[in-house]
């Protein structure tokens, strides 16, 4: 178990990288806490699967060091960093039976007979596989396939990380939440570090105690779930999580307010203060769950025209316009609709500006 | 970058593949008289006396144009009789299809010597003996059965839903197969083109009982000066060189798809 | 993969049986109607019976051939496989070098099969050859056109020369299918480049291996024409394998019943030992063998 720290961390797949372009990885320093439950959660190509590769140490990256509980691990080996990694697609070793597969790590590593017995016993048992044990792991389904590589990683008392490169890709939709409940279920009796790659914000959300979200090589935010969903560091991050995502509207900032469509707001004066005076694009950032509807106007209130609505279940998701901006908003069930024009009430404390992309206040 | 062990074995054992051709090679830049009177690792007065002499003589450029017309033409045969089959295979189950499909393989099984003289008798029988035909269907005997193999892989790599979503498009059999399916398994196609020529290419035994002169192969006219007395080296080293040359022009065309075509083959 | 039930396929293999029926029953029944009967000229035939079989299978020299002929395939299968195998694992995976590795690994397997004989009879011949005038230079007598062992190390690096390549491209594929995730699965459980070898790369090149001992089994059975040019079958009967016999038999002593018995006789061999070897390796790495 292992407190994973990135220092000053980058990475090229170019020789003699010249402009950031060239860098699959742009500099990034942060600290994963010992025995936490982390998600790395970005669209595909957004350097998440080499970030995982270079802690696991399949990749070394091109500046920077990977330290595990302060070591400087950057120049070992995977096996030398005492890390487990389970794949996309299921990788077991065909001609060995599944308790086999099991005690291979522990084998190679010169474990005492009878220890790896009693730990195959143990993690068997962990990850309902007791009945399978004997058999040859060549004929087994998928999802029991990716239990036998995480099986392989959790013999292992000194791990010290375990990391997933979305290993329910192949996963029978059915078969995948009890993976990850069962996922849910080690992490809490082992607590080892798991960090966990996908592009799937629900896997995300619902497996990790911290999600790090990635855009195009760079770490956006590093937060809770809640943080991410309330209090998005970058545009991309209220974009990218929420479905659908966070609602941006173009503003202006006026003495002591802003103005959104044309309508002035009044701003706290502290955030006015930051906000005035600067130059970049202004957006005002509100996710579809905060947004007000009247039938009558109320002070700072914005007309919008509502163009469509979706039955969905427990909510109803309601298309308005506002000037040439199209805005979501999530209606819960029996709550009244205006017809043709709504009145919008943006709440201060949960509309959030920004700077360029990036959260001002 | 550091060498491993590995890369020198490999670099070593590939030297040692070039060897007996470099060795070849060497011959025939020389005359008869000077291989006969010194050894030498590396030609002192090279000349290509015995190039120009097969280029000028009938007997022997004729060999070649004999060897490519046959070889082609059974390149041509197999590729058009296998490609249904192949498609019947690899799509549809019907009566007897698994024994056809194991008899089919066990012709390259068959030794050709076994085959040599009813062959003869055979082709003879019909009056195909001595023409490039009766050599390039002899040789259907093991490269129908190849091709039909190859393609079968490449096709059962293709989704069926393919073929059923052009049928409901109004698409004919023929229509189908000719532009939207070929196409598709383009690949596989000059793999098994590769195979068939390659075994073509290189299979003396039948070529040589099926010819007399006006379709002798290279391969023949070689071995006839093999048997002559007083052996011309040199003549024999140039005109071996010659047929390695369309056997490495093929390779040199289909490298990028030669792991791909052989990962296919199915058991 | 569930096939549709159509029995109209059969239309589309006609082509394919009147093209291999030609060329295979018909030169098959040939073969049958020789091994029965004996055939003085057109229209004078006797049925014999069983007659050719026994002779054929009482002639010792058949006997001696076919041990000589188990020996040769029994070293070709011991000597080509691991080797071919071990250069597949040398190969590079990427880069330039690759087509480069592939085309003269290649080279051998296009060059006409008297051609490779001629290649290697100026290769090891006392007088001229490369390797058989340096190795007489080193003060040790080779000539394989007098000793048996010498003709015997000589067909050997010839056939090992021509179709290990073969074996190599084979495992090559096989081993290039295998997905990353697997060495890389490996290198985190601590893997030791030999289990890598024995628990990812051999199960993986299972298929490929089949289809390679298939075809360096059958084809060094029915091999013909290299040792043919090379040594004629000799010193004395030293290399005369089956088919070299059987050539001798038909065509050297015209034959013709016993040379179609043994003809059948042979053939059904291959189909033994190619069923067999089939067999075995569908069964090994699957949990009974």
């Amino acid at each position: 178990m292992a407190r994973v720290e990135m220092a000053e961390l980058a990475h090229s797949y170019r020789p003699r990288p010249a402009s950031d372009a060239d860098y699959a990885l742009k500099k990034m320093t942060f600290v994963w806490e010992d025995g936490g439950a982390y998600a790395l959660l970005g669209p595909s190509g957004c350097g998440k699967s080499t970030l995982l590769n270079i802690i696991s140490g399949l990749l070394r990256p091109s500046e920077g060091r990977v330290l595990f509980d302060g070591r400087d691990v950057t120049a070992l080996s995977p096996a030398e960093r005492n890390i487990a990694q389970v794949f996309q697609f299921p990788v077991v070793y065909d001609t060995m039976t599944v308790a086999e597969n099991l005690g291979f790590p522990l084998r190679n590593r010169g474990v005492a007979e009878a220890e790896v017995r009693a730990r195959v016993a143990e993690v068997g048992e962990m990850l309902e596989l007791t009945p399978m044990l004997d058999r040859r792991a060549a004929g087994l389904t998928a999802d029991q396939k990716q239990k036998i590589s995480l099986g392989r990683g959790l013999v292992r008392s000194d791990v010290a990380a375990i990391l997933f490169d979305e290993p329910l890709t192949v996963i029978d939709p059915h078969l995948k939440w009890l993976l990850r409940r069962k996922l849910k279920q080690v992490h809490e009796r082992f607590r080892r570090t798991l960090i966990y790659v996908t592009h799937d914000q629900n896997e995300a959300l619902t497996f990790a105690d911290k999600v790090v979200v990635m855009h195009d090589g760079r770490v956006l935010q590093l937060g809770t779930p809640q943080e991410l969903f309330e209090r998005p560091e970058h545009r991309f991050v209220g974009y990218f999580i929420g479905s659908p995502g966070m609602n941006f509207l173009p503003c202006v900032a006026t003495d002591g307010g802003l103005a959104i469509a044309g309508v002035e707001t009044p701003l706290d004066p502290s955030l006015a203060a930051r906000v005035n005076g600067s130059n970049g694009t202004l957006e005002l950032g509100i996710r579809p769950e905060f947004i007000e509807l009247h039938e009558t106007p109320t002070p700072g209130s914005l007309a919008a025209q509502v163009e469509r609505v979706e039955d969905l279940g427990n909510f109803r998701l309601v298309t308005a316009r506002l000037a040439s901006h199209e805005l979501k908003i999530k209606l819960p069930e029996g709550q009244a609709l205006p017809a043709g024009t709504a009145h919008l009430v943006l709440p201060p404390a949960w509309a959030r500006l920004y700077r360029d992309g990036r959260l001002v206040g | 970058m550091r060498a491993r062990p590995a890369t020198v074995g490999l670099i070593l054992y590939l030297l040692l593949l070039l060897l007996p051709i470099y060795w070849m090679v060497n011959m025939s830049l020389r005359t008869n008289a000077d291989i006969l009177t010194s050894f030498q690792l590396v030609p002192t007065d090279p000349t290509f006396a015995n190039y120009l002499k097969i280029f000028t003589d009938a007997s022997w450029y004729s060999g070649y144009v004999n060897s490519i017309i046959y070889v082609t033409m059974n390149t041509v045969i197999s590729l058009t009789v296998a490609l249904p089959a192949a498609y019947a295979f690899s799509r549809y189950r019907f009566l007897g299809d698994k024994h056809l499909f194991f008899w089919l393989l066990t012709n390259r099984m068959a030794p050709p010597a076994v085959f040599l003289l009813p062959f003869f008798q055979l082709y003879q029988t019909i009056g195909l003996i001595d023409t490039h035909i009766a050599v390039a269907l002899a040789h259907c005997l093991f490269n129908v059965p190849l091709a039909v193999w190859v393609l079968e892989g490449f096709m059962s790599g293709v989704p069926r839903e393919i073929d059923e979503t052009a049928y409901l498009d109004g698409y004919s059999f023929p229509r189908f197969f000719f532009t939207v399916f070929m196409p598709l398994i383009k690949t596989g196609i000059g793999v098994t083109a590769f195979f068939c020529f390659m075994f073509s290419w290189v299979e003396l035994l039948m070529a040589r009982t099926l010819t007399t002169t006006n379709a002798k192969p290279i391969a023949a006219v070689m071995t006839r000066t093999v048997s002559a007395t007083g052996l011309d080296w040199g003549l024999l080293a140039a005109a071996g060189v010659l047929t390695i040359v369309p056997g490495a022009l093929v390779i040199w065309f289909v490298r990028n798809y030669m792991a791909k075509g052989f990962a296919l083959g199915r058991v | 993969m569930d096939k549709t039930e159509n029995n109209r396929a059969w239309l589309l293999v006609i082509p394919v049986l009147l093209v291999v029926a030609f060329s295979a029953i018909i030169p098959l029944m040939t073969v049958v109607n020789f091994s029965v009967q004996d055939i003085f000229g057109p229209g004078e035939r006797v049925w014999v019976g069983t007659e050719w079989f026994e002779e054929v299978l009482a002639d010792t020299r058949l006997h001696d051939a076919l041990w000589r002929q188990f020996l040769f395939s029994g070293l070709v299968l011991l000597i080509e496989i691991p080797l071919g195998v071990m250069i597949a694992l040398a190969m590079p995976r990427e880069g330039w070098s690759v087509s480069l590795v592939l085309v003269v690994l290649a080279l051998p397997l296009l060059i006409p099969w008297n051609v490779i004989g001629t290649i290697w009879i100026i290769f090891t011949r006392p007088d001229i050859g490369l390797m058989g005038n340096t190795i007489n230079r080193l003060g040790l007598g080779f000539d394989h056109t007098a000793s048996p062992l010498d003709a015997w190390v000589t067909l050997m690096l010839m056939e090992v020369w021509h179709w290990t390549p073969l074996v190599a491209l084979l495992a090559y594929a096989g081993l290039k299918a295998i997905p990353d995730a697997y060495f890389q699965a490996a290198q985190i459980d601590g893997a030791s480049r030999w289990a890598v070898f024995r628990y990812i790369q051999l199960p993986k090149m299972r298929g490929v291996l089949t289809i390679a001992i298939l075809l360096r089994f059958m084809d060094s059975f029915l091999i013909y024409a290299e040792p043919f040019v090379l040594t004629g079958g000799g010193p004395g009967n030293a290399t005369t394998f089956l088919s070299i016999y059987l050539v001798k038999i038909a065509v050297g002593q015209f034959d013709l019943g016993p040379a179609a018995a043994f003809s059948i006789i042979y053939f059904l061999i291959v189909l033994l030992f190619s069923w067999i070897f089939y067999q075995v390796l569908q069964n090994v790495g699957r949990g009974r063998a």
